[in-house]
């Protein structure tokens, strides 16, 4: 035991990295020889009978990004309670999709979501229109996965971001073109648990470390485990005080923007097409509620783990470096400067370490990213622990990747060529057509993972928005209400997109004005962040009053709807 | 017969997934945002309620929301004969 453990240390943090990324990259690129696809039904929906456990599992990895991964914690640990925006809107929206959405779609038994958008509003405009906002949310959410892989690989291999994001391209490219929704699936199932792992190995060592406590979720409500008796949070509390910060527990947004960004997010989450069509790929409206729910319960299991990585960090972090002689910081700190990742600029000449929230006198700035990527080294645990996060976040940027791009050639060949450009298509063709779909997706995603555009800062908000203010409404009202009808459904995702669109250039990027506009001209005090509920409350009140001058929809659409909501019947995902 | 069968169906469907959002939008948008300060009055171990509700409670609720619509949604469904 004595010598394995010694042997396990003498492994420098490097080999251990290439050690544990090349066995996790030769199963993920094992399992998609094994499961490739055959037909345009496997690859658009893995042949419809994954079973809710790995669906759920699928859902998971699928759904938790890079960003989930490496940046959600550093987030909350800066924002404090404000970080709750991200928990809560990233998790809430699954209550919705189980209830609102997933059992129908999948017994309406198609592809894409705009299948569903087209057949129900009877018309190629809403077909249309769904395909330009899928393909608009899938792209600026992709080319934020291909960075996120560049930078992991940067990091911890020392290759250049640039190179990073060839590799993950690779990588992707060979599993998604030959597996489709098949291969991704068994692939998001495997990277479900190695970052999982990856994620729960590091808190539980921090929390047993500083709490005594070995369950994060229970170890950041206890007592600190230098027998004090002092809670962790109140500690915390009082250390945010003195430097400045508002109290962790208190947060500094505003409520109403608090409860908008909680919508929008929640909102998001169930109008994302990519987690939308995961629940095609089951066998039926049963498997499709039950596979919501595993789906949930596995990131929760993260969700609820990332708030305590927070405050650990964060006590942590401030700790080991606030008021600190410059020249006796620990090795991590020098490595991560190097990185530019963290920041030290000693402004009073004084050689100690003064983080404070006011912007003059602070002299530190420290990256979000870096609470979840050098937590284990500032807690310093064994190297093996250090190397499986980046596989971890490898896995977790790869998988979410790979499920846009088949979204986004699924909307090629299937909305677009087979509904509408050419509909006597063959099968074989149209396979080979999705598959060439998604070497351009790659491609294309990998362009903009190596020439970020402005605005990728703003991605994430942007997505979320648009896929709350498009797709959200004409779903629920194409199920919930039967007279909904196609005038009211395109201009109101019309309506909704463009404004969610304006909001974003103005008050996020700024194109319109030569600064960008202060947070006092915010429409109602909501952030962009927040927009997408604004957005897509529009969206509902344009669709139900333009329906109401229009004509009822025909009474085949209406009796379709009749079937949507009776679960039994389901088949196959048809092939129409 | 059939078609009165489904509008009940349906019905019980809208009743259900009214009361369950119910207490997903109180747990969240209620409990984790509008009375959060109210709630960190009350401390339970090293957490304010409003905080916990906010980061922890309302994932956790959220969870057991859809297993309890699962359960429902099965046992209406052979009651009403869609359980194929």
């Amino acid at each position: 035991m004595m010598i394995s453990i010694f042997f396990l240390n003498l492994i420098g943090v490097q080999q251990w990295t290439y050690i544990l990324v090349g066995i996790t990259f030769s199963l993920y690129i094992g399992i998609a020889i094994w499961s490739r696809a055959n037909s345009t039904k496997d690859f658009y929906v893995a042949g419809g009978g994954i079973s809710p456990l790995a669906n759920g599992m699928a859902t998971a990895a699928d759904w938790m990004s890079a960003a989930s991964f490496i940046s959600m914690a550093g987030i909350i640990s800066f924002a404090g309670y404000d970080g709750a925006v991200y928990l809560m809107g990233w998790t809430g929206g699954y209550v919705l999709l189980a209830l609102l959405l997933a059992p129908y779609l999948r017994k309406f038994g198609k592809f894409t979501v705009p299948d569903f958008i087209g057949d129900r509003y009877y018309s190629k405009t809403a077909r249309l229109v769904a395909v330009f906002c899928a393909l608009l949310v899938s792209f600026t959410y992709v080319a934020g996965q291909m960075r996120g892989v560049g930078i992991v690989f940067s990091r911890f291999l020392e290759v250049d971001i640039n190179t990073g994001v060839i590799i993950g391209m690779l990588i992707v490219l060979f599993y998604a073109v030959l597996g489709g929704m098949k291969g991704i699936t068994y692939t998001q199932v495997a990277q479900y648990c190695v970052l999982i792992f990856a994620f729960m190995v590091p808190a539980i060592f921090i929390s047993f470390q500083m709490t005594g406590n070995p369950i994060p979720q229970l170890g950041f409500g206890s007592t600190l485990a230098d027998g004090s008796g002092t809670y962790l949070l109140d500690k915390l509390d009082g250390l945010s005080t003195q430097l400045g910060f508002s109290e962790y527990t208190q947060g500094s947004k505003s409520m109403i923007d608090v409860f908008a960004i909680t919508l929008a997010l929640m909102v998001g989450t169930a109008g994302l097409p990519h987690v939308i069509v995961r629940f095609f790929t089951v066998k039926n409206v049963k498997d499709a509620r039950k596979s919501a729910g595993i789906a949930l319960l596995l990131i929760v299991i993260l969700y609820t783990t990332a708030p305590a990585v927070a405050v650990f960090a964060r006590t942590n972090l401030i700790e080991t470096v606030s008021n600190k002689n410059y020249s006796s910081v620990p090795q991590w700190f020098k490595k991560w400067e190097s990185t530019g990742l963290i920041t030290f600029t000693d402004k009073n000449n004084d050689g100690l370490i003064q983080y404070l929230a006011n912007k003059d006198t602070n002299e530190l700035i420290v990256d979000n990213d870096i609470m979840v990527l050098a937590n284990p080294e500032i807690a310093k645990l064994p190297n093996w622990v250090i190397a499986l996060v980046a596989a971890g976040g490898l896995a977790a940027a790869l998988s979410t990747a790979a499920g846009l791009l088949l979204v986004i050639s699924a909307s090629v060949s299937h909305d677009l060529i087979k509904k509408i450009i050419n509909p006597s298509i063959s099968e074989k063709n149209e396979l080979i057509a999705a598959r060439l779909a998604s070497i351009g997706a790659v491609c294309v995603a990998g362009y903009f993972g190596i020439n970020p555009p402005g605005f990728v800062a703003a991605v994430v908000a942007l997505a979320f928005g648009l896929a709350a203010a498009s797709f959200f409404p004409a779903i629920i009202l194409g199920i919930f209400y039967k007279r909904m009808n196609k005038e009211g459904a395109v201009a109101g995702m019309l309506v909704g997109t463009i404004t969610m669109l304006l909001y974003m250039i103005k008050y996020k990027l700024g194109w319109f004005d030569e600064v960008l506009p202060n947070k006092s001209e915010w429409w109602f005090g909501i952030s962009p962040e927040g927009f997408g509920s604004v957005a897509m409350t529009l969206n509902f009140i344009v669709s139900i009053v333009i329906m109401k001058f229009t004509p009822k929809p025909p009474n085949e659409v209406q009796d379709m709807v009749e079937l949507i909501r009776i679960p039994s019947g389901v088949g196959n995902a048809i092939n129409h | 017969m059939k078609q009165n069968s489904a509008k009940v169906y349906w019905k019980k469907n809208i009743y259900y997934l009214f009361i369950l959002l119910s207490i997903w939008f109180l747990v969240s948008y209620g409990a984790g945002i509008l009375f959060k300060d109210e709630l960190n009055k009350v401390k339970i171990a090293g957490f304010k309620l409003g905080f916990w509700f906010a980061q922890q409670g309302a994932m956790y609720v959220f969870v057991v929301l859809i297993f309890v619509y699962v359960r429902l949604m099965n046992k209406l469904d052979k009651k009403y004969g869609y359980d194929d």
